[in-house]
């Protein structure tokens, strides 16, 4: 369900609102979040909507994975609030809870140096993350019930049906650190995926990838988007595939939101051309 | 409340026990610094160091009552020879339960697996060799009290204890501070691999980090030895309690494990008041269940890297 | 002390060449082994004991050792592919066969068979052998696998969970100070035994477990002096320093079946093997369901594990509770058998002992648990029985200890590896991993 891109007519800057673009999954209300003297995010607010991409960007040390780890239980903001609100309309509130429960809620995210198990092969680790929401518990693991036994044939099946999606069905069994680097990035994507998530969050998913890895990586962003129908946030710093996948974009710059719009809005805005470029001296000529 | 009837006097044996704690805690809030590792056989450090100065003693002066001047040579025999035992057994366990398993860059639990048995290892061999009984060392002064503060009797134990500890403390916080070899510790906790990229050769300043804890951990050994006298098994309890002050204080940070070993004597010996003396222990190892739950970096924090 | 160029004297290069090096460790060893099989010092001559050992024909033979040591070691580098080849083509059928599941079966059914078949043939003080000293340490090492081995957490306090269960035993069949609202035979007492130590399982990990790896260590380990302490200065619960006497024996009066154990062993042998084999059984699917594999999950990389939806404190526990509820009925059955508790029994030393047997034999790997634990509980005994170069049984740790070093520096995996554990142990050494739940996670995540 992804948006059109160009065309309509160009909305206010900071306005995230926009009437047809499915409602709002993800509410962050004015996060502060404060380690010590050191606040790293001030009155962060942003809404991700159903279906969309999300597309969270900023210089180096503007708090976007410290965003990343307040939507995902990590962290604990020390003001505001984070709504989850799922498919069946059921709000959660994020803050607070651990981060186990924010992935069973519907939120699972990828990292910024994958974290995969390494020492499982790539199947083991999808299946990992489809497993978690699985009912067997250690008796009837022990006992080796029917029911877990079901369970354990639907899990197997789904994990590779993950593979095939992101194109590893052909790595199932290789481990897990020796897949080359574009391979793992795709595999932690598949093991988010694995548990049946309604928004997924990663983290500079083309960080350190090659031009083909990056464009196969998009490609598959926004499958996951269109087939799966799962919203995406994503962190990145590679202009070019934020503007391609992103529908709506938010800038962060020392931790607060500086701008928030379509792509071309924001590539526009002046607060933003400060951030990456500094501004521009008034005496130089042709400033 | 209970122990407020004889407070003062368990504040001064407190400290005293402090004092010891506080020598041993040194040990392993330094190798904690520079290996993020506890070195569970520090225990066996303190007992050499026991062993070390009883035989030296034995050897200098046999049975004969030193008095005087004498009295003083004695201690200062005993110290240095319970720290030179506790330095040599710590630079040993280095070299072969620590150093191979670093050059195999081995998984964090095999650090810990391999000093277990590096401990078992030396007590049981210490208690082949050296017979399972308890040996006394012969006190080299009257054990009568020196001075009264605050109503609370001060016994000349004490006064060694804390003279001896409060130099050694002294010294250790120095050297660690201004000496190059102290710079290298530092800057080995902060970051190992940085370090040796700067020219710091990692492996020695890991082994002479040994060698101080296990100077004063074995310095400990005497002291501790002087009243209790010593034997095989003495490592386990007071290394136990000493890690707990090194966490309570925060491990890592060398003034943390003096304060909090401090703090553990005194809190030791005023629970003691309230129960009984066989839950001595019990108290001892509640207090350390506690910190770790309600705050494990202690009270100053872990931080060996930060500038004494 | 690496790699730097040989200059100066044939002296020196000697002594920095590695084979040198590694021949002055191995005599160095062979010499430490002769002072840990030598006579005895004492107090009053402190140095008799390594005289005796070192200054005496006998350290011959152990220079010898120490030098065949080095010889096989560095024939084995040097011809480290012929050896390869070599042992590749001795071991390529069993190899070739054992992963088959059929093949597997098969010899465990026949070691299955041996067990239940050589013990009857043995004479009293091995079946009393075989229960107190191998079969409840069998079944130690086993619980002590689960969460050592499979959820990766060090507990240095796993006797206390026996106790848990043997002063069960003696609480409800009254034979504690404090007697319980009604007796019951022993036998039917095993359920409330495993359950307090389930119990006491959870309530020790639920609060300590979100703990890092080694402070947890720590914290077992003075929760296993604690409870050692506190049973033998609560006289009035549980009977104090001289321990409980009386404990009946197990029997059953059920479904027209009536069976009392007595003082023979192989009843309580088979009672024994019995409840290890289901319990082999059970650890085994469990260590194949998603339970295992959350544990291995969380063994990997607790913050990716959380992220993935798994609840590492439940899981964490959970293998804490599992662990205690099979020591506590070790601890039940042991109890049971020679009537009486007794706290200077649950040392920390038997603590560290399991954690041995389960390292020896493999951590993670259910046959190495077993073999491991039988092998080293076996031995001793054996060595009693036939003594072998000045071995003494109070010395036992001692060689304990040095094991421990040893299997560290040259097999981390044990002796019967879990092939997991051994891949994780390969992989953190080349640095990718860290292969437990020990090192520092502090908080995310970069």
């Amino acid at each position: 369900m992804s948006q059109a891109r160009a065309t309509g007519p160009s909305p206010v800057p900071g306005d995230e609102a926009g009437g047809d673009e499915g409602d709002v999954v993800i509410a962050v209300d004015a996060i502060t979040l404060r380690f010590g003297g050191l606040t790293s995010l001030s009155a962060v607010s942003l809404a991700q909507r159903r279906g969309q991409i999300l597309a969270v960007i900023g210089p180096n040390g503007a708090g976007k994975t410290s965003l990343f780890n307040c939507l995902t239980g990590v962290y604990t903001p020390q003001e505001g609030s984070i709504t989850f609100l799922d498919q069946s309309g059921k709000s959660t509130s994020i803050v607070g809870r651990k981060p186990h429960r924010v992935n069973r809620a519907g939120i699972a995210r990828t990292f910024q140096t994958s974290r995969l198990f390494n020492a499982l092969t790539a199947f083991e680790n999808v299946r990992i993350g489809v497993e978690s929401r699985m009912h067997t518990g250690p008796l009837g693991a022990m006992l080796r019930l029917p029911r877990t036994r079901r369970e354990d044939r639907a899990s197997d099946a789904r994990a590779t049906e993950l593979l095939d999606f992101v194109g590893l069905r052909n790595r199932a069994n290789d481990i897990a650190s020796a897949l080359p680097y574009g391979d793992r990035r795709r595999l932690e994507i598949a093991r988010a995926l694995g548990t049946a998530p309604e928004v997924l969050l990663l983290d500079e998913p083309a960080a350190g990838t090659n031009p083909s890895e990056k464009a196969e990586l998009a490609a598959l962003i926004r499958k996951v988007n269109s087939q799966m129908g799962v919203s995406v946030l994503l962190i990145e710093h590679d202009m070019g595939l934020v503007m391609a996948l992103a529908d709506r974009i938010v800038v962060l710059n020392f931790g607060q939101v500086i701008a928030s719009g379509t792509p071309a809005a924001v590539q526009q805005d002046p607060a933003v051309v400060e951030a990456y470029l500094g501004a521009a001296d008034p005496d130089e000529p042709g400033a | 409340m209970c122990f407020t009837q004889n407070f003062w006097n368990l504040v001064v044996s407190g400290l005293a026990d402090g004092f010891l704690y506080a020598l041993i805690a040194i040990g392993y809030t330094l190798v904690y610094g520079v290996l993020q590792l506890i070195n569970f056989a520090h225990s066996e450090v303190f007992m050499s160091g026991g062993f070390a100065s009883y035989f030296i003693l034995n050897a200098a002066i046999g049975t004969s009552q030193p008095h005087g001047i004498g009295s003083l040579a004695f201690l200062a025999l005993g110290t240095v020879g319970g720290g030179l035992g506790g330095a040599l057994v710590a630079f040993l366990l280095e070299r072969v339960a620590y150093r191979p398993l670093r050059r195999r860059n081995a998984p964090r639990l095999a650090f810990l697996i391999s000093a277990i048995g590096a401990s078992y290892f030396i007590y049981n061999i210490a208690g082949k060799e050296f017979g399972r009984n308890a040996l006394e060392i012969p006190s080299p002064f009257t054990n009568g009290p020196v001075f009264s503060i605050f109503g609370a009797t001060v016994q000349t134990y004490y006064v060694v204890i804390a003279v001896s500890a409060v130099i050694m403390l002294v010294l250790v916080d120095r050297v660690v501070a201004m000496t190059r070899l102290g710079k290298g510790i530092r800057a080995v906790a902060q970051d190992a691999e940085t370090a040796s990229l700067m020219g710091v050769n990692i492996d020695r300043v890991i082994s002479q980090t040994f060698i101080i804890g296990g100077i004063l951990g074995g310095a400990a050994g005497f002291l501790f030895g002087l009243n209790a006298g010593v034997v095989y098994t003495m490592g386990f309890t007071p290394a136990l309690k000493a890690f707990t002050a090194a966490v309570l204080g925060g491990i890592g940070n060398i003034r943390g494990a003096m304060i909090g070993g401090l703090l553990l004597g005194i809190v030791e010996n005023l629970g003691v008041a309230c129960t009984q003396a066989s839950w001595r222990d019990v108290v001892a190892f509640g207090i350390l269940v506690l910190v770790l739950l309600v705050r494990p970096t202690g009270i100053l924090g872990e931080q060996l890297g930060r500038a004494a | 002390m690496t790699a730097a160029p040989p200059r100066g004297s044939a002296l020196r290069r000697l002594w920095t060449s590695e084979d040198a090096r590694r021949g002055f460790a191995c005599v160095v060893g062979g010499l430490v082994l002769a002072v840990m099989t030598g006579p005895e010092g004492s107090s009053t001559a402190p140095t008799s004991g390594f005289t005796g050992s070192l200054f005496h024909a006998r350290v011959i033979g152990f220079i010898v050792f120490g030098l065949v040591l080095w010889g096989l070691i560095t024939v084995r580098r040097r011809y480290a592919t012929q050896v390869r080849a070599f042992s590749d083509k001795v071991t390529a059928a069993p190899r070739r066969l054992l992963p088959d599941k059929r093949v597997r079966a098969v010899v465990y059914l026949a070691v299955l068979a041996f067990a239940i078949a050589y013990p009857a043939t043995l004479n009293s003080f091995w079946q009393e052998v075989l229960v107190d000293q191998i079969g409840v340490y069998v079944l130690l090492a086993i619980g002590l696998n689960v969460v050592v081995g499979y959820a990766g957490l060090l507990d240095l306090g796993y006797i206390a969970f026996f106790a848990i269960g043997a002063y069960s035993a003696a609480y409800w069949t009254g034979a504690l100070p404090i007697h319980p609202p009604f007796h019951l035979n022993p036998f039917y007492a095993i359920p409330l035994a495993i359950i307090a130590a389930m119990l006491a399982g959870v309530v020790l990990g639920a609060p300590t477990l979100r703990l890092r790896g080694d402070y947890l260590a720590i914290v077992t380990l003075g929760f296993g002096e604690i409870i050692q302490i506190v049973a033998t200065n609560l006289q009035g619960v549980t009977g104090g320093a001289q321990g409980v006497i009386g404990i009946p024996h197990f029997s059953i009066h059920l479904l027209g079946i009536h069976y009392a154990w007595g003082i023979n062993s192989l009843p309580y042998y088979y009672l024994l093997l019995g409840f290890v084999v289901l319990v082999l059984f059970a650890f085994h699917f469990l260590e194949n369901s998603r339970v295992g594999r959350a544990w291995v999950a969380i063994r990997e990389d607790e913050v990716a594990a959380e992220s993935s939806g798994i609840n590492v404190l439940k899981y964490k526990v959970m293998a804490f509770a599992i662990g205690a509820s099979t020591s506590g009925f070790a601890g039940m059955l042991e109890a049971s058998k020679i009537s009486f508790v007794e706290p200077a029994d649950l040392t920390v030393q038997l603590s560290i002992l399991i954690l041995v047997l389960v390292i020896f034999g493999g951590m993670g790997s259910l046959p190495g648990a077993v073999v491991g634990a039988a092998v080293l509980q076996w031995l001793p005994q054996y060595l009693r029985v036939h003594p072998l170069l000045g071995f003494q049984q109070q010395d036992i740790y001692i060689y304990l200890g040095a094991l421990l070093v040893v299997m560290m520096i040259f097999r981390p995996e044990g002796i019967i590896p879990s092939r997991r554990r051994k891949r994780e142990i390969g992989l953190a050494e080349h640095g990718v991993g860290h292969a437990d739940a020990l090192s520092g996670q502090s908080g995310p995540v970069a």
